[in-house]
């Protein structure tokens, strides 16, 4: 088998399998699964720039909440449909990510990680101040008769699982697609060694600005439909603690590979929501199981399979 | 016709003049060596000329066009091509991709360049190794592998910078007959401390020292020039 006929039988099992399971599964680990596919294709938006690119961005929850809000905000105060607010929840990603991209990346290394920092502290803040319109912390709920797309009530789980598939599954896609691309192994040369990439004739800046915006623009689907699925929006969302996450979720299944976000995304919740039935003292539990998986597998768990078994593995 | 030239270009370095009011003429077609003392701002000066360095002062002129305030990659786009003087492969991805990421900035579709890279590699005799990682492989390996990284990109200028450092002898034989090669289709401009390769490759060999151009001429006229053998030996 040539590496992209594995490549391809590998993802579109991982496909297949998420799809027959929405059959099997029972109603709890059903919810868990629509909501961690939404999240891991943050996670998957956020490794393009972290794990493809190599620039760390420790802001990305103002891209999820740019798609979130922008999605809340029209269903909200202008009456949009899902189909509509999604894409002004996309727009509203690709115009934030653009802003912050041209001037973040005037930066580099740590002082790259606080710019971005301080730009989703500002929007976190932005969210709180306009609490007019945004309700703040307390957030609004999206009605239910306001998530109905082509018929289908967002709000069943069924309809919730499938729409979640099918967003994860574009990212998936989009992100093997792109990883293959000539776009993609620029970006990766521009992780691996920045000044020989310019030297070879590349504009590295025009490169880190389209990777920004990609990610920026995955991030925010993610954050739209993630608002859309579980009817709501909140300023937790735009919280340090959401540009955290994806960070987590990436290195911990890995950064650089293309299922590391999923299973990163997968074992963080599952790893959570077991350890709390077990102790109060859950984050205890988390805390020792991460700080084992960064010293045994420092690239993460997909990464490690790279490593060490299936070398083809993008 | 004069493929590259610079008229008083200069670069300092907080009172240091590393290159000072360089003009320096090279027609096309030459195969250019640069010679001079560690030190004597070769390299400054070629990173002027790519643009990696930005000039305190002068011009850069390159097929006729004054370059002097294109950033590096347009450069490069233009047809310069700049090896680096400490290897700077990718060295987590592979040999074959490292040609390969040099080839796609000029070359569309798979097939084309995998026949593009496979002939680079064949030429500095990598040929074997397209899927080790670059950075598995030994220092003159990777040295090499600049030279096709360069050579894939069919530049109409290639910049060498101290190309067969690390060598062993045979490989060094074989560099020669490489440069030849491809001057055919390239202007090269080398900079080089093994005299050896001037003196065999080199139709004109420019001296460098302190910044400024100390001498200019064939290889043989060079080799007899007093002025350069005392900065060379550092007698007076």
């Amino acid at each position: 088998m040539s590496d992209t006929t594995r490549t391809m039988t590998l993802h579109v099992a991982v496909l297949a399998g998420l799809l027959a399971l929405q059959f099997v599964l029972p109603a709890y680990h059903h919810g868990n699964l629509a909501r961690v596919m939404v999240l891991a294709s943050y996670a998957m938006g956020y490794n393009i720039l972290f794990g493809y690119t190599g620039l760390l961005s420790l802001g990305h929850a103002l891209f999820f909440a740019a798609g979130m809000y922008g999605m809340g905000l029209a269903v909200q105060h202008l009456g949009a449909g899902p189909l509509p607010a999604l894409g002004a929840g996309l727009a509203a990603g690709v115009a934030v990510s653009a802003a912050l991209g041209a001037l973040a990346l005037r930066t580099a290394g740590v002082a790259f990680m606080i710019v971005t920092l301080m730009f989703a502290q500002a929007g976190y803040l932005t969210v709180l101040y306009f609490g007019t319109w945004t309700r703040g912390d307390e957030g609004f709920v999206i009605a239910q008769a306001q998530r109905v797309l082509w018929g289908l009530d967002l709000s069943d789980p069924a309809n919730r699982y499938f729409a979640a598939l099918a967003l994860f599954a574009a990212c998936l896609l989009s992100v093997l697609w792109l990883v293959h691309s000539r776009f993609g192994r620029v970006l990766v040369a521009i992780r691996e060694n920045e000044e020989r990439t310019r030297m070879l004739g590349y504009d590295v800046f025009a490169h880190k600005l389209a990777a920004v915006i990609l990610s920026g623009a995955m991030s925010a689907l993610a954050g739209a439909c993630y608002g859309l699925l579980f009817g709501y929006v909140g300023a937790t969302f735009a919280s340090v603690q959401y540009s955290i996450f994806p960070l987590l979720w990436v290195l911990l299944g890995g950064a650089g590979t293309v299922l590391g976000p999923l299973i990163g995304t997968l074992f963080m919740f599952y790893l959570i929501d077991l350890s709390s039935q077990v102790t109060t003292a859950y984050m205890l539990i988390a805390g020792v199981v991460l700080v084992a998986l960064t010293l045994f597998a420092p690239q993460g768990l997909a990464g490690e399979v790279r490593a060490r078994l299936w070398r083809w593995l993008p | 016709m004069s493929l590259l030239s610079t008229s008083g270009l200069s670069r300092h370095f907080a009172g240091l003049k590393a290159v000072e009011g360089v003009d320096f003429d090279l027609p096309e077609g030459q195969i250019r060596a640069l010679i001079g003392p560690n030190g004597a701002g070769k390299t400054t000066f070629v990173g002027l000329l790519c643009g990696r360095i930005a000039p305190s002062a002068g011009r850069v002129i390159f097929g006729g066009r004054d370059i002097s305030h294109l950033p590096a990659h347009r450069r490069i786009n233009l047809g310069m091509a700049y090896t680096f003087q400490i290897t700077s492969v990718f060295a987590r991805l592979s040999v074959a991709e490292n040609v390969a990421l040099a080839a796609r900035r000029r070359l569309r579709g798979r097939v084309r360049v995998d026949r593009a890279v496979r002939s680079a590699l064949d030429r500095v005799g990598l040929g074997a190794f397209p899927r080790q990682d670059a950075g598995d492989l030994s220092y003159g390996h990777q040295r090499l592998l600049e030279i096709a990284m360069g050579l894939v990109q069919e530049p109409r200028l290639l910049i060498l910078d101290e190309p067969t450092q690390g060598l062993a002898d045979s490989e060094i034989a074989d560099f020669k007959a490489l440069i030849r090669d491809v001057s055919a289709t390239a202007t090269i401009l080398l900079i080089e401390h093994n005299m050896s390769v001037v003196m065999e490759t080199a139709d004109m060999v420019t001296v460098m020292n302190f910044g400024r151009i100390l001498a200019e001429g064939t290889p043989a006229e060079i080799h007899a020039d007093p002025a350069v053998q005392t900065a060379y030996l550092g007698t007076g």
